[in-house]
């Protein structure tokens, strides 16, 4: 009963191959002369592609008083170019049986077709089309606003787990812009404009801020003459430096309660700020990434479950949680969804008694030797999905880090020692700063 | 409706579509020493096999009184098994990097696996005895009876719950499929040892079971696979259900919800795979509401902002065919964006669709068909499906041209017979302005 109950909590529990990948000769990365990267992941068994162009730029990189304006401009790169009406991108993917989508984060931008291997120089067309000639109709942008307003609708307010973390990454970044949300606070999208999308879109959207990845049954020299042939004209922008605002000392332990009536499970969440992969400096990360699946992988062989699902039945489901890939620092968080009769208070309490334990009486051999070799053979599933690889690429490439630490990346958890993942423990609970929210039911207002 | 400015554009498309690509899958038929049937897509690059093996029936078949046995059972089979209770069973399943996962639907329980090459055979045990001889300890009957409310409370705050749950109470009159699957809490707080017990025995019925394996495994180490798998469980199970019918006494329903936006589910009686005219309401389907293309994205998000998406879908459900479209829409839109769906669903009736959408909606279809087949766990499931669905091995290689064979007329005769929005149920959830309340 894993699943469904992770799926309550709103959360996304990525696999063990996130972050991780085959280190076999399958992967080639180059770049053109224009200053665009290409990372090509070969997989033959199948005569499908994925084409995918991430940008270096996301939410993050917003205006102040912009936010949202990163995602709006990835759904106005459907309309219209200097030569192409709007609507024609997707028509002409799903003319060739391709499907087509984007999505926006605070660090990357990416957009991507999955279609058959022989129409990879058309999809290529299309994108190196709408990277350098968009043009905004007015008309268009309105209604489009309002379809980024009913998306928020949709997937935030009527969703009080997502409001919930909207504070909370406001309290744990309260400078720094991964405090923002990706889709935009409501009152400041309302008054985006085709001005800011073309300014954002004129200040990031180049060759030389955009990775090329390709995942499929294609070679790298096809995919490096095709990619000349196509993005290579571009010419590169000068671009920003990615330096973002930082926060300045954080409170040590800030608190937080959020009620909603339409909540029907409460829960506990604390996030301590926490460092992310670094080019060349992964050590740290992966001793966290360790340390998230000994507290919280699989419900009865994680420390936080054995001690509240099994040992005692205090909670309903007890997780951590940890991805390095960012571009600058990220959150380990815990999760606490108490049993019923068990208040919130009496669940953190039992989260730190937990983690107080675990510090004591250190790391199970046997359970650290079971997650080693998981990871190992999470390198082995991995090459099932192509896509996936595709994806962790741009990711990765996107929050700073290089095709060879992606590589490295194995060899990193596989030297870490069970002392390492102690001292990062010891180091993140006694010393990081921490946000602790509560999630709670409101009683409904009175008719 | 598409107005297209640049001819060379779509000259361009034209050309690069001469080539279409075809799925070049390979499937063998397994029969097991025991008589076993399976379907195996063989392929040694990577060294781990995938397994998915459905058992028709599913939550169906939970008993009179006990609904939510079938679901609760599924979620007990990987805690404890044999020898090993929930925690041993884990470690287990872990120190051999091995997959399981089961799950539950209306017509099916549904096991996949993925199994390491190098450990295949203490993985085949391990997954056996979650099959044959689960434990059903109190404390996990207790640990997860208390997640299954905690989902159910969810549920009830939920809108797109709140709003299938309604929509399937009032479709199906007494038929299982008209309650939810994963039970009410009375139904759960009373479950029993002994139901989750003759729930696991009429669930998993080796009669009744469709597998799929694709991977680095010969069809003879399927085979021995198979049987040890499947050793030792009931051969046949109780009936199966009758038909459930769409019979709703109501067109529209309203449920109060607080939120600014409602959510919208619609839909009506729908056609069956083995209906003559299933795939032109296939493809019919696609047109109306399958992708980003479709109609009714055009319509209500593309020129009107009204939605942040809306879709639809054939449902071939076994006991109950519908045709189901689902959108969100902010509370005052509501009333528009339906008087949108029941125009654009009357105007398709009356005049089917255009040359050029039926087209555009071939050409997609038959190009992102082969694109399914992109892994071992996609492969794998799909083939299960394939044979619980009964369709015959070669479907593959023959599904394009069956979606090539539509023509405007099928098109238009199917629209007639199928898009009856005057037997058309619409439930919504929350607070929506401007809907027209006649009966």
């Amino acid at each position: 009963m894993r699943r469904i109950i992770a799926a309550l909590a709103g959360l996304a529990l990525l696999p063990l191959s996130t972050g991780y990948a085959q280190t076999s000769g399958d992967v080639t990365n180059f770049n053109l002369d224009n200053g665009m990267d290409v990372v090509v992941i070969e997989d033959h068994r199948s005569p499908a592609v994925v084409h995918m162009v991430w940008y270096r730029t996301g939410a993050a990189d917003e205006p102040n008083g912009k936010s949202g304006i990163a995602h709006f401009l990835e759904h106005l790169m459907f309309k219209e170019t200097e030569t192409r009406s709007s609507g024609d991108f997707s028509r002409i993917v799903e003319e060739n049986g391709g499907d087509d989508n984007a999505f926006t984060s605070w660090d990357y931008t990416a957009y991507f077709q999955r279609v058959a291997a022989d129409r990879l120089a058309l999809m290529m067309e299309l994108e190196a089309d709408r990277m350098a000639n968009l043009r905004l109709n007015p008309d268009e942008v309105e209604t489009e606003r309002s379809v980024i307003l009913e998306e928020r609708a949709q997937r935030t307010d009527s969703n009080p787990g997502a409001l919930f973390n909207e504070e909370f990454r406001q309290l744990a970044y309260p400078s720094h812009p991964y405090g923002i949300p990706i889709i935009g606070w409501r009152t400041e999208m309302e008054t985006l404009s085709r001005e800011d999308a073309l300014a954002f879109y004129e200040t990031y959207y180049a060759p030389n801020n955009a990775i090329l990845v390709v995942a499929g049954d294609v070679t790298p020299e096809e995919v490096r003459t095709l990619a000349q042939t196509h993005y290579g004209p571009l010419a590169a922008a000068e671009l920003p430096a990615r330096a973002r605002v930082e926060d300045a000392a954080l409170p040590q332990d800030q608190r937080f309660e959020f009620a909603d009536e339409r909540v029907a499970q409460p829960y506990v969440m604390r996030g301590y700020r926490a460092p992310e992969r670094d080019h060349g400096a992964q050590e740290e990360a992966a001793a966290l990434s360790l340390l998230a699946e000994i507290l919280g992988g699989a419900p009865s062989t994680s420390v936080l479950g054995r001690a509240l699902q099994f040992d005692t039945q205090r909670s309903v489901f007890a997780t951590a949680y940890y991805s390095g890939l960012s571009l600058d620092d990220t959150q380990f968080t815990l999760i606490n969804m108490p049993s019923a009769g068990v208040t919130l208070a009496e669940a953190e309490a039992d989260v730190d008694e937990v983690i107080a334990e675990f510090l004591e009486r250190g790391i199970d051999p046997n359970q650290f030797e079971r997650i080693k070799f998981l990871y190992e053979a999470s390198d082995i599933y991995a090459r099932d999905n192509a896509s996936g690889l595709a994806r962790l690429y741009g990711m990765a490439l996107t929050s700073g880090l290089e095709v060879e630490d992606v590589q490295n990346w194995p060899d990193v958890i596989a030297a870490t020692t069970m002392d390492d993942v102690m001292d990062a423990a010891r180091a993140l609970f006694a010393d990081a700063p921490r946000v602790t929210g509560h999630l709670t039911q409101a009683q409904a207002a009175e008719n | 409706m598409l107005i297209v400015k640049h001819i060379s554009a779509a000259l361009f498309a034209l050309v690069s579509l001469a080539t279409p690509l075809r799925a070049e899958i390979q499937i063998q038929p397994v029969l097991s020493p025991n008589g076993h049937s399976a379907w195996l897509v063989e392929d040694h690059s990577i060294p781990f096999v995938a397994l998915d093996i459905r058992f028709e029936g599913g939550t169906n078949l939970d008993e009179t009184g006990k609904r939510g046995a079938t679901h609760m059972m599924t979620g007990l089979l990987e805690e404890g098994a044999g020898d090993l209770t929930a925690q041993g069973f884990a470690e287990a399943v872990q120190g051999l990097a091995a997959e399981f996962s089961f799950s539950s639907y209306r017509d099916t329980v549904a096991i996949s696996a993925r199994m390491l090459t190098e450990n295949r055979d203490a993985a085949t045990a391990l997954l056996h005895e979650a099959l044959s001889n689960p434990r059903f300890d109190a404390d996990a009957i207790e640990r997860v009876r208390e997640q299954i409310q905690s989902i159910l409370a969810s549920q009830a705050q939920d809108p797109n719950a709140i709003a299938g749950q309604t929509f399937n109470a009032l479709a199906f009159g007494d038929h299982p499929y008209a309650s939810a699957e994963e039970g009410t809490a009375d139904s759960i707080a009373s479950l029993t040892r002994d139901d989750l017990i003759t729930a696991h025995r009429n669930a998993l019925v080796t009669s009744r079971v469709s597998i799929g394996a694709s991977g680095d495994i010969t069809a003879e180490e399927l085979g021995d696979l198979i049987d040890r798998l499947l050793e030792g469980l009931p051969q046949t199970g109780p009936a199966l259900p009758s038909m459930a019918g769409f019979s709703p006494n109501t067109r529209q329903a309203v449920i109060d919800y607080p939120s600014p936006q409602s959510v919208i589910l619609f839909g009506m009686e729908g056609i069956a795979m083995d209906d003559p005219d299933f795939f032109p309401a296939f493809v019919l389907n696609e047109i109306i509401g399958g992708g980003f293309r479709a109609r009714l994205m055009e319509e209500l998000r593309v020129k009107r902002g009204l939605t942040y998406g809306v879709g639809t879908s054939l449902s071939t459900a076994d006991w109950q065919p519908m045709w189901l479209g689902q959108f969100s829409s902010s509370n005052a839109t509501v009333g528009q964006a339906l008087e949108l769906v029941d125009q654009i669903l009357g105007d398709v009736a009356e005049n089917g669709v255009t040359d050029g959408e039926l087209l555009r909606a071939k050409r997609y279809m038959t190009g992102a068909y082969p694109l399914r087949f992109d892994g071992n766990g996609s492969i794998a499931g799909i083939m299960a499906g394939m044979q619980q669905s009964g369709m015959p091995i070669d479907y593959i290689a023959n599904r394009n041209a069956f979606v090539e064979a539509v023509t405007s007329e099928d098109i238009a005769r199917v629209a007639k017979r199928f898009l009856d929005v005057d037997n058309m149920l619409t439930v919504v959830v929350g607070q929506p302005e401007g809907l027209n309340t006649a009966p």
